[in-house]
């Protein structure tokens, strides 16, 4: 038989039950609709996640208080730091390849100016944590080396502070009473926006670290140590003559855990998306389980629409149809309803993915690949679910299938 | 060969196994039907016609016997060959006429085309179906339903649908069954216009006013042939329309 002609057979059968076929999709529509959603919108957390953590500078180090198991799991927090201030200069001293290093401390306390009250976070810094972090300014001038060397009540704030406090007023050269002692706001902040984990990053303080250390937040060890290198290719030299130098200073002997944690760029990216990797895996699984229910539909009417026509099946076998040929009609049938189904279902999951993407600020990532697998896999789908149908159906004996009630 | 015998039926039987018993439908058939025949096939129920006919479509596999369609042994051919012979060289009427619902007259009778081995272009399918369904009186009715035809119209759309790969013998099971006398008789006298052509016609009835327009008839009974003779008396169909129409005119 053509080829042509069964496309034919089985395109007007599926018109004759306009409604049935289309209930039938749906189930199809759905499945692939939501696997295209979930994997476009777990890629586009994913690279909005990388993004975020290139935004923490480029060739960054990040020396943490406090040590790590080899799982990962921080152990030794909120008891005493470790970093202190020395550590963060015998950096600066002795390792190769450091650029810039910023000593960090981290609060979050109340702030005031007038009768406005904000609760917000304090990061106490050097002055080369704007570098760092390529955080250029919107207005006026970051504080400088001297300072922080002299521990003055100046602060940079970022965008969300300054129209929390100040309102439409201008904040620079401003007082920002932080825990009550007056700070100079010298510059504001670029806007970030939110973080992966839905903090406002544009709602912070920042001030030298010595002034923090003073009058904040008290103590005398850090929270972590920010080093720059120049070079991606110095990463890895640099990060285990930190650890040598670290160990040493903190009289740490062989054999014995780490008081502090030591993590690269590349460390923080593969945690990070590690974690929305699993989570689009799973959102992706059970998108592919409502796939096969969609499948499971379409055998389910298959068998009715064959059990239905065994007399059209019956008259068609009379004037010459071979097995093959009805076979081949009920399996188009049952492909046709999966990739129209997968058709409309990737039109649908690329309208929601995008949606979501816009409400959450992500970027909705659709690859080309993902639109080609769910289109194969929903005429995967057909075939698997059509075959036993179709096999049935073509099984017939005509005389039977005439005397069909 | 077969001095133009168009079927040959050597010692045919079918016995059906249903459960522990079985049933001799055919026990012992030998039939000749020479090509241009008009055969009706008579008997009471159960004797084993529409089980013959189905060995005689192709539809079915003697369980003993030989048949010979066309000078070829078809007894022992397999699903595949057994569906190109009916497709190539039969044509059913069914009782119940067996078109397919929802499908325009003209699409059914396209059928048996779909599943033939000439490619034809949609056009040529089209002009095909609406020329023989235009020979059964069917014009301007081509685009119509089954349920929008009357029971005759859908039979002669059945016959058009048997007729298109013109094949050798056209087999009939009880075609007239669901027909009123008159409408019977305009079936008749297609087929017998149909016959006249050349077409060799086997059909089964329990009608012995239909089964004179035939030019043979056979008895069956319980399975095997009791008798087989040449119509006399032959009704003619056309003559008979005449006829019922002219009275129908008097009594107005
Ligand atoms: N598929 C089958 N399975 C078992 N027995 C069958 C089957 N088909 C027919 N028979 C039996 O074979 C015998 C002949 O049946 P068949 O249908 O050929 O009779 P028939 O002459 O066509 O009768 P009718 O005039 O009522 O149509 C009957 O006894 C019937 O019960
Ligand atoms: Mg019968």
């Amino acid at each position: 038989m053509r080829v042509g002609a069964t496309f034919n057979v089985a395109f007007r059968a599926l018109r004759r039950n306009k409604m049935r076929s289309v209930l039938t999709a749906l189930g199809i529509i759905i499945g692939v609709g939501a696997v295209i959603a979930m994997v476009g919108i777990g890629n586009g957390a994913k690279s909005q996640v990388e993004q975020q953590i290139a935004s923490l500078g480029q060739n960054i180090i990040i020396i943490s208080s406090g040590s790590t198991t080899s799982s990962g799991i921080r152990t030794g927090w909120g008891g005493a730091g470790t970093l202190k201030i020395e550590d963060a200069e015998a950096i600066r001293r002795e390792v190769a390849g450091v650029t810039a290093v910023s000593e960090e401390v981290i609060s979050t306390t109340q702030v005031a100016a007038g009768n406005q009250n904000w609760f917000t976070r304090i990061y106490g810094e050097s002055a080369d944590y704007f570098d760092i972090r390529q955080w250029p300014l919107a207005d006026g001038a970051p504080f400088t080396a001297q300072d922080v060397r002299s521990a003055n009540k100046v602060c940079v704030i970022g965008q969300t502070t300054a129209t929390q406090v100040f309102g439409n007023e201008n904040p620079l050269g401003q007082i920002l009473r932080v825990k009550n002692v007056p700070f100079t706001v010298t510059a504001i902040l670029n806007p970030k926006g939110l973080s992966v984990q839905g903090v406002d990053q544009d709602d912070i303080v920042i001030m030298p670290y010595s002034s923090a250390m003073k009058r904040v937040v008290g103590g005398t060890t850090l929270r972590n140590i920010n080093v720059q290198v120049a070079d991606a290719s110095q990463l890895g030299v640099a990060q285990q003559q930190i650890v040598d130098l670290l160990r040493q200073r903190h009289n740490i002997r062989a054999g014995r855990d780490d008081d502090f944690t030591v993590r690269n760029q590349q460390e923080i990216a593969d945690a990070a998306t590690a974690t929305t990797d699993v989570m689009t895996g799973l959102l992706g699984a059970i998108a592919g389980v409502s796939l096969v229910v969609g499948g499971i539909g379409i055998m389910n009417i298959m068998l009715v629409s064959v059990t239905e026509r065994t007399r059209e099946i019956g008259t068609r076998m009379a004037v010459g149809a071979r097995g093959r040929d009805i076979l081949t009609q009920f399996l188009i049938e049952a492909i046709s309803l999966s990739c129209v189904g997968g058709i409309l279902g990737i039109i649908i999951g690329i309208a929601a993915a995008k949606t979501i993407a816009i409400t959450r600020h992500w970027p909705a990532l659709i690859s080309p690949m993902s639109i080609f697998a769910a289109f194969a896999v929903s005429a995967l789908v057909g075939i698997f679910f059509g075959f036993y149908p179709a096999r049935k159906a073509a099984a017939l004996d005509p005389i039977e299938a005439l005397r069909y009630e | 060969m077969n001095n133009g015998a168009v079927v040959r039926l050597i010692d045919v039987r079918k016995t059906y196994r249903t459960g522990d018993v079985d049933v001799h439908a055919v026990r012992g058939v030998s039939l000749d039907i020479a090509r241009g025949e008009f055969v009706a096939l008579m008997g009471a129920s159960g004797s084993g016609k529409s089980t013959l006919m189905n060995v005689l479509g192709c539809l079915d596999r003697p369980t003993s016997g030989q048949y010979f369609l066309d000078g070829n042994d078809v007894s022992s051919l397999d699903r595949d060959q057994l569906a190109d012979i009916r497709n190539r060289k039969l044509g059913f009427v069914f009782q119940n006429f067996n078109l397919l619902p929802r499908t325009t007259a003209r699409e059914n009778v396209e059928l048996p085309l779909l599943y033939g081995e000439n490619r034809l272009t949609n056009a040529q399918l089209r002009e095909r179906a609406d020329r023989v369904l235009a020979a059964v009186g069917l014009q301007g009715r081509e685009d119509h339903h089954p349920s929008q035809l009357s029971g005759g119209q859908q039979q002669r759309v059945a016959i058009a649908r048997a007729l298109i790969n013109e094949p050798e013998v056209i087999l009939a099971d009880e075609p007239t069954g669901n027909l009123d006398s008159r409408t019977s008789i305009e079936i008749m006298s297609i087929f017998q216009q149909l016959n006249e052509q050349g077409i060799t016609v086997v059909m089964v009835t329990h009608e012995p006013d239909i089964a004179r327009y035939a030019k043979r008839n056979v008895m069956m009974r319980d399975g095997v042939v009791r008798d087989d003779f040449t119509v006399t008396e032959r009704f003619e169909g056309t003559r008979e329309l005449e006829q019922i129409r002219s009275t129908s005119d008097e009594a107005s």
